[in-house]
């Protein structure tokens, strides 16, 4: 065969057939069977009957959303100030603000989790509070970047413009800024609300034993019941895909990895 | 200037809380205590253990391998795919985009788990022999390699390829020599991000890593749930250690980006 | 009597922290109902003179009136000032509707009152119905109504205009000319608008102010401003024009360009001058009968007349003529006294042109000249494959790229010693100026530097000029 630049696709094409493809079809058929691999909704009606996983979803959904609001009303401020400053060797700082993403998560989460102990004595008083402590440090930067970035490229003119025409700054922010920001602010949410649901290891550390929904994929994995580990996952991944779709961000760019680099 | 006074007073607040925890602990990774809070005298002792642990010797340099090496196939594979991707039909193009933004968006725990199900259970892959391991951590990366080599070829200038071809250059060399070398500042960005991906990594390395293999990450979570004060303050040295590594780099890379605007100048 | 100036800028500074002056002792006077057009090249503070005019930016000294009151240090949107902006600044988030009511809800407008405002603005502008139309639907041209219409919506006393047309290609931007001149004469209000551009100052104004370097360097009617510059910028940014730096020599008589010539203006003799002359003032004659003697070096045909270039010496003189010339002719050049204007040097700065060479060296006379091109040129820079790109990314054309470099008469050293000086020539002129002399040397690049100097030197002695690198000042100017 003749080499033409469309050939160099194939191999990735393939890469992603057989492992991200073929993963999601495996896992939609163990969902919906059971050990004898027979076709069964049980794993589906089992989880949404079982009010332990309802409490798990619940549970999770709580601490996704007061973390995801923590870090929002932490990284905005500090994002909109960095964007506004006229700093002068911002991006110097703004690289200070994201650096700690560089380091391993799970050594990050120790030195909370030893502050925190040394402040509260034992962490078993507050295991919601310190889970949500706990996933705010680590979650924060990525929280921080995309707000800083949508802000940042906001045409200063805008802001002059709405000035001009007789906005004060609080009215410019609220008419001008805000909404502008609005696309950095969703795709920080996403970065941060989704992680928070399924991290369960920032639990685990921080000695909260309640389940969230990472937590049960954990147990059936460590239980090796793969089909009802699987309608977990599947469920989660409706859940991503929702959430996806109502963010409109599935065209998204490379946010992950650009807070990473 | 009440305001600019005020804007520094927060984001000084706000570095000081992301940084105080990490600083605390590379204080005390220099003393004997086992606790934040309990004072004692300057020791080196952790990091003596650090360096002298066979167990944590190896920790260290399988993860340093293992993402060094799954970032080298991610880089490669995710390159080439978007190079082809690129200059698909448009719907090939679209499909093959829209496949890599779902490892990206999905979360790592559903990622790792069916991984582990189609190789381990499925295919009946032995965890030992390293091949879901190594999967998955390309999984996870190539995509990210993907998007940032993406915007280079699109930003890249069309015609260069032509032009090489109508000077004599097989389209193979062509794209080797004009093609790859215009989005290098993608490769290597992609790189960067799958070393960082995979060293970060906690959830899919749990689901597809052998039983007596650990990383970094896998590590410490254990090492936090027992009660081994030794290894738990090593960890604290560890710590450390990235932290410098980490605040050396930032600082390269900024030495560096200045030089290089000054070099700039005729 | 009535105060009827509208807008009064006095003594308006504006510096930054790190020293430089982007605006320096401004005033003027703006009547009710005026348009005025700030001109000038990129950088030179007329959009820092706007910006504070708006209240974006604050003099760091001096005051701004408006209606005789001190509006100085109030916020942009306590004035009843509107702006149009450079790259227009809708909102993208909202429809066009909400963007020209923008302003009139500020101000609690009630809402049918409104609506009825932003009809009439819309049909003002000649865009009806485009209320819920979504501003990224617009072209370029509609979107600069857009802003004009948001601006105006709010009946300000004053509307500045930021450079509006200068996203909009060549056809459109000569229709809203028409159009904005247009609307000043119907709505009466008072304009405020930068441009860069002199042709567009010249079709619009009432009143011109030409600004270089921060400062006023001349304000007037277009008429003034292009038939008597008050200086050699004035004359070079506005049409084109030949400009020498010269002596008088006797009454009426005034040597530059390597020719001695009778002009209208009578200024004392050995006195230092600017000397312009429009490139249609020069007639081109048979050798011996013109003043200076030359050879035609380039010709380009534009149309109505051809643009021919004569060298003579190291002096080049942009010519206008409707008849042709030939490349390589040895032509004389005459020109009218009232064709010469002249302009008493406000200082004696000795200015003359650089080369850049294929290394990004300055060369001058054959010499090298050590300093970097890419710190002359503001933001340029070299890219991998060897070419230099301005700031904007165009690449710089070095074949057609001088730098005017600027030399006070007392930092240049003259000496007998032929070869170590960067050009030479013969004292031509010497006056004693209590402290020191005053020569004028007559280089062979037939072009004259003047030079203080302690020691006295005798007429027609032969001396080589010696220019210390640091005492150089290297101005680039893009040229049209």
């Amino acid at each position: 065969m003749k080499f033409s630049r469309k050939t160099l696709g194939i191999p990735y094409s393939v890469f992603l057939i057989l492992f991200v493809v073929l993963p999601l079809v495996v896992l939609f058929f163990y969902a919906f069977t059971n050990g004898q691999g027979q076709f069964t909704f049980a794993n589906l009606t089992g989880f949404f009957t079982d009010p332990n996983a309802i409490g798990t979803l619940i549970y999770s959904f709580a601490i996704a959303a007061v973390t995801t609001i923590v870090c929002l009303l932490l990284a905005y401020p500090t994002a909109y100030l960095l964007a506004m400053s006229s700093l002068k060797s911002k991006s110097v700082i703004v690289m200070i603000f994201v650096m700690p993403m560089w380091i391993n998560f799970s050594l990050r989460i120790t030195a909370m989790k030893e502050i925190l102990t040394f402040l509260e004595g034992n962490l078993s008083m507050y295991p919601f509070l310190n889970s949500v402590i706990g996933m705010t440090y680590d979650f924060l930067p990525f929280m921080i970047l995309p707000i800083y970035t949508t802000i940042s490229r906001l045409d200063g003119a805008l802001r002059e413009a709405a000035m001009d025409l007789g906005a004060d700054e609080r009215s410019t922010f609220l008419t001008v800024t805000l909404p502008l920001s609005v696309p950095g602010i969703i795709s920080g949410v996403s970065m941060v609300f989704l992680p928070a649901m399924t991290n369960y290891v920032v639990l685990d550390m921080m000695n909260n034993s309640t389940y969230i929904m990472g937590s049960l994929i954990g147990s059936y994995f460590a239980a090796y019941n793969w089909h009802a580990g699987s309608m977990i996952a599947l469920i989660l991944l409706g859940l991503i895909c929702l959430f996806t779709l109502l963010s409109g961000s599935g065209e998204e760019d490379n946010q992950r990895g650009g807070a990473l680099l | 200037m009440k305001k600019k006074i005020g804007t520094s007073v927060f984001l000084c607040i706000m570095l000081l809380v992301l940084y105080l925890p990490i600083v605390i602990l590379a204080v005390y990774s220099f003393t004997d205590a086992t606790n934040i809070g309990a004072i004692r005298g300057f020791s080196m002792h952790n990091y003596v253990t650090l360096f002298t642990t066979p167990e944590l010797l190896e920790m260290i340099g399988g993860t340093l391998i293992l993402a060094l090496g799954s970032a080298v196939l991610a880089t490669f594979l995710g390159t080439i795919g978007a190079i082809g991707s690129f200059y698909s039909k448009k719907k090939v193009n679209a499909a093959i985009s829209t496949i890599n933004q779902i490892p990206v968006i999905n979360a790592d725990v559903v990622t790792g788990f069916s991984i582990c199900i189609l190789l381990v259970v499925v295919l009946g892959v032995s965890k030992d022999t390293f091949v879901p391991l190594v999967i998955g951590h390309v999984t996870l990366c190539a995509p990210f390699v993907y998007l940032s080599v993406m915007p280079k070829i699109r930003q890249m200038d069309s015609s260069l390829y032509e032009a090489a071809l109508d000077l004599g250059a097989t389209p193979f060399g062509a794209l080797t020599q004009v093609v790859i070398p215009q989005i290098v500042p993608g490769i290597i960005s992609g790189f960067g991000l799958a070393v960082t991906l995979s060293l970060d990594d906690y959830f899919i390395t749990t689901y597809t890593k052998p039983a007596t293999f650990n990383t970094i990450s896998t590590y410490v979570v254990n090492a936090t749930k027992g009660s081994q004060t030794t290894i738990k303050t090593a960890l604290w040295a560890l710590s450390t250690i990235i932290f410098a590594v980490v605040i050396l780099f930032v600082a390269i890379v900024n030495f560096r980006t200045v030089k290089k605007e000054e070099a700039q100048d005729v | 009597m009535e105060n009827t100036n509208i807008i009064e800028l006095k003594h308006v500074t504006r510096s930054f922290e790190d020293g430089f002056n982007a605006v320096t002792d401004f005033n003027l006077e703006v009547k009710r109902g005026e348009f005025v057009t700030f001109l000038g090249p990129s950088g030179c503070g007329k959009t820092t003179t706007l910006r504070m005019i708006a209240g974006f930016d604050l003099p760091t000294s001096g005051e701004i009136l408006l209606n005789g009151r001190s509006i100085t240090d109030l916020p942009p949107y306590r004035r009843p000032i509107n702006t149009v902006f450079q790259r227009y600044a809708l909102f993208p988030h909202m429809n066009i509707y909400d963007n020209i009511a923008y302003g009139l809800k500020q101000k609690k407008t009630p809402k049918d009152l409104i609506e009825k405002k932003v009809k009439k603005v819309l049909s003002l502008v000649d865009l009806e119905g485009f209320e819920r139309r979504n501003v990224s639907t617009l072209s370029g041209g509609q979107q600069q109504r857009i802003a004009i219409a948001r601006a105006l919506v709010n009946e300000p006393e004053i509307l500045l205009l930021d450079e509006p047309l200068g996203a909009l290609d060549l056809k459109m931007r000569q229709e809203m000319q028409y159009e904005l001149k247009d609307m000043h004469d119907k709505l009466g209000i008072t304009f405020i608008y930068v441009t860069h551009d002199q042709e567009e100052a010249l079709t619009m104004s009432d009143k011109i102010v030409v600004m270089n370097e921060g400062r006023v360097q001349q304000i007037g009617t277009p008429e003034d401003i292009y038939n008597e510059p008050i200086n050699a910028f004035v004359a070079d940014f506005i049409g084109e024009s030949n400009i020498f730096n010269g002596i008088m020599t006797g009454k009426c008589k005034v040597r530059f360009g390597g020719g001695e010539f009778d002009c209208v203006d009578d200024v004392a003799e050995g006195t230092h001058i600017t000397a312009v002359v429009r490139p249609e003032d020069i007639e081109i004659t048979a050798p011996e009968k013109g003043i200076v003697q030359g050879t035609v070096t380039n010709v380009i045909f534009k149309g109505i007349h051809y643009e021919i270039t004569v060298t003579a010496g190291k002096n080049e003189y942009e010519i206008q003529s409707t008849k042709n010339a030939a490349v390589g002719n040895r032509v004389g050049l005459f020109v009218e006294p009232d064709g010469i204007h002249i302009m008493i040097a406000e200082d004696h700065t000795n200015v003359f042109y650089a080369d850049i060479n294929k290394d990004f060296r300055l060369e001058y006379n054959g010499h090298k000249i050590e300093t970097s091109v890419t710190k002359i040129i503001t933001g340029s820079r070299r890219l991998e494959d060897g070419s230099l790109v301005d700031a904007q990314g165009d690449v710089i054309d070095l074949n057609r790229t001088r730098i005017r470099v600027e030399i006070q008469p007392e930092d240049i050293e003259m000496t007998d010693e032929q070869d170590t000086g960067l050009v030479q020539g013969n004292i031509s002129n010497l006056i004693y100026q209590g402290d020191h002399y005053s020569y004028v040397i007559q280089t062979d690049l037939e072009q004259d530097f003047v030079v203080y100097d302690e020691d006295l030197w005798n007429m027609g002695d032969r001396v080589s000029l010696i220019m210390p690198l640091d005492k150089m000042k290297f101005i680039y100017n893009r040229k049209k």
